[in-house]
């Protein structure tokens, strides 16, 4: 009882412990912010001047002007094709990568099958596996095919994606068998039980993937970086990375198309942030 | 054909084949070759066997020696970096002082930067760490008196940049795997030890980090990987693959450089063996010791 008095005694009281843990925070979390808030105040700057002296503190107020804006929706060359690239691309790969590895999933987490036990120690081995590692020999094979510069060689390789996999089989399981029974009773094929009573009620699931799966392929650089050639198919991250060079005189749109290409993502998130942290925390992500 | 469609024997075969046909595809097959690819030496789409010759060649490159002192040394530094600061500031936010609204709204901004790709993180980075007087992070050390550093181009204050720039990108990331495990905790373990009067401090660490360890083993072994396997940060970063002295060269990145730059097919192969075979050692080793391998098998 003693030493709970001392250190009643000793402690700080709640309202001031409160109060710098809020300081605190609210310091961390402006610090964060630094980075997006620099390059949003450099859209409005002339962008070889940042290039040259970096995102700096020291902002001439009366020099920020819309100019790059206008540029942006006047005179941005190949940006909004990138940007358009990229949004087919992302829709097209989410879709694809939720259809094809629910699928996959509900194999795993509704039958007993020889041979599963091999096959679902692959799915976990391929989970951890960074990209990095296969990008050469996925390169090789992927010149050998002549299959370069085609959007199919990004697609098709992720489409039974291991985390994703991983992240509705683990939902399928939580679903009573008494359903698959009751279709079966009634003379649905095993495939439609899939399509037509699983899926539908695995709304939240597809959600969280959709969200997390979209995030990752519309920042998806390395292996597009690796593949595309011709400009006109060039996604966001690509075209962006094409502009930071020495060379380049176009630096105010590297600047301003930087910071437009979070925007869509920013959105997505305001909009649905529980479904990425469910998706975030529930599956595995890559660090 | 109808009766396909009903089989329970086979539908589960046909559910996973398209993972099946991927394993194979563009995991297995592409590995193999790797393999043997290691052991020639291609140019001009010529192979010759070479025996072990691409592998003794690395062994003697001081080249890879750097970059995987670099890679290595970036991983144990994230390992340092992004556990114990991730996991603080995730007891600090998910306390009750304060609503749910506010602690929502400190996880939301916390995450922002993991929202960024690659390429806009890197590019923001290089220009805060210009090496120009009035460059941000100079601007900021300046008023301790300190700096102008050339940032990037001297090897720690290098360092320096590429792991300031992890750490925003993947300390809120962090924070929400430790949020989320930390609310998996039942709250009872925390009423009865405040009743027996344990400190907030001795609750941390006699509660929360005892059950919190399946999301640090999970954290460290993704830490592990994505350590080890860096090479984006470090690209954007340097604006290519060249840095000086190769201070900003990962393994990853010595890759690119001689399979993808140099087109060196047999010796890269070589590289990407030996960078597969570290990584599947540490996975197995860790599979099997949290367990994975035999809670899968009895289900």
């Amino acid at each position: 009882m003693s030493r709970r008095t001392d250190r009643e005694k000793y402690a700080l009281p709640r309202g001031v412990f409160a109060l710098i843990q809020g300081v605190f925070l609210v310091s961390l979390t402006i610090i964060i912010l630094v980075p997006l808030v620099a390059i949003f105040i450099g859209t409005f700057q002339d962008g070889n001047a940042v290039i040259r002296n970096g995102i700096t503190f020291d902002i001439n107020w009366s020099e920020l002007s819309l100019d790059n804006y206008v540029m942006l929706f006047t005179d941005s060359g190949p940006y909004f094709r990138w940007f358009f690239n990229s949004l087919v691309l992302t829709v097209v790969q989410v879709a694809g990568t939720l259809l094809v590895s629910s699928f996959v999933a509900y194999g795993f987490a509704m039958y007993d099958f020889p041979g599963k036990n091999a096959a679902f120690i692959s799915v976990l081995l391929l989970m951890t596996v960074p990209f990095e590692m296969m990008m050469l020999p996925l390169y090789v094979l992927v010149n050998d095919f002549g299959l370069a510069d085609t959007y199919a060689v990004i697609v098709i390789p992720f489409l039974a994606a291991a985390v994703t996999i991983f992240f509705f089989r683990q939902y399928f399981l939580g679903i009573p068998k008494e359903l698959l029974e009751a279709g079966r009773v009634d003379g649905v094929t095993e495939f439609g039980i899939f399509f037509k009573l699983v899926l539908p009620i695995s709304k939240p699931a597809i959600a969280a993937m959709a969200i997390l799966n979209g995030m990752i392929i519309w920042n998806n650089f390395l292996w597009p970086l690796l593949v595309l050639r011709s400009p006109e198919k060039f996604t966001l991250p690509i075209g962006l990375n094409t502009l930071l060079t020495p060379h380049e005189n176009n630096y105010e749109l590297l600047i301003i198309g930087a910071f437009f290409s979070v925007i869509p993502i920013l959105a997505l998130y305001l909009a649905f942030q529980r479904f990425f942290v469910s998706g975030m925390t529930a599956g595995a992500l890559k660090g | 054909m109808k009766k396909l469609l009903y089989s329970q024997r086979l539908a589960p075969y046909l559910f996973i084949a398209p993972f099946l046909i991927t394993l194979a595809a563009f995991w297995a097959i592409p590995l193999g070759r790797a393999f043997i690819m290691s052991t020639q030496e291609v140019l001009y789409g010529e192979a010759t066997f070479i025996g072990l010759a691409n592998y003794e060649r690395l062994w003697n490159d001081n080249v890879f020696w750097r970059a995987m002192y670099n890679s290595v040394r970036y991983m144990v530094l994230t390992l340092i970096l992004l556990i114990p600061i991730p996991m603080a500031l995730a007891a600090l936010i998910n306390t009750r002082l304060g609503s749910e609204r506010i602690k929502s709204f400190f996880k939301a901004s916390m995450f922002v930067p993991a929202l960024t790709s690659v390429v806009v993180a890197g590019i923001i980075f290089r220009l805060m760490f210009s090496e120009t007087e009035s460059g941000l992070i100079n601007q900021v050390i300046g008023i301790v008196d300190l700096g102008p550093v050339r940032w990037l181009r001297e090897d720690i204050p290098g360092l320096i940049a590429l792991l300031a720039l992890a750490m925003w990108r993947y300390t809120g990331v962090n924070i929400m795997y430790f949020i989320a495990g930390m609310q998996s905790i039942p709250s009872e373990y925390y009423e009865a030890a405040s009743i027996d009067g344990a400190s907030k401090i001795q609750q941390f660490f006699r509660i929360t980090i005892p059950n919190l360890k399946p999301t640090i083993v999970y954290v460290t072994t993704i830490s592990i990987y994505g350590g080890l396997a860096m090479f984006l940060e470090s690209f954007m970063l340097y604006a290519g693959n060249s840095s000086p002295n190769n201070q900003g060269l990962t393994l990853i990145g010595y890759l690119y450089r001689k399979g993808i730059e140099e087109n060196d097919l047999g010796f890269a192969s070589a590289v990407g063996v030996v960078i597969l075979v570290v990584i599947m050692t540490i996975n197995i080793t860790n599979l099997s010791f949290s367990g994975t391998f035999r809670k899968e098998s009895a289900r």
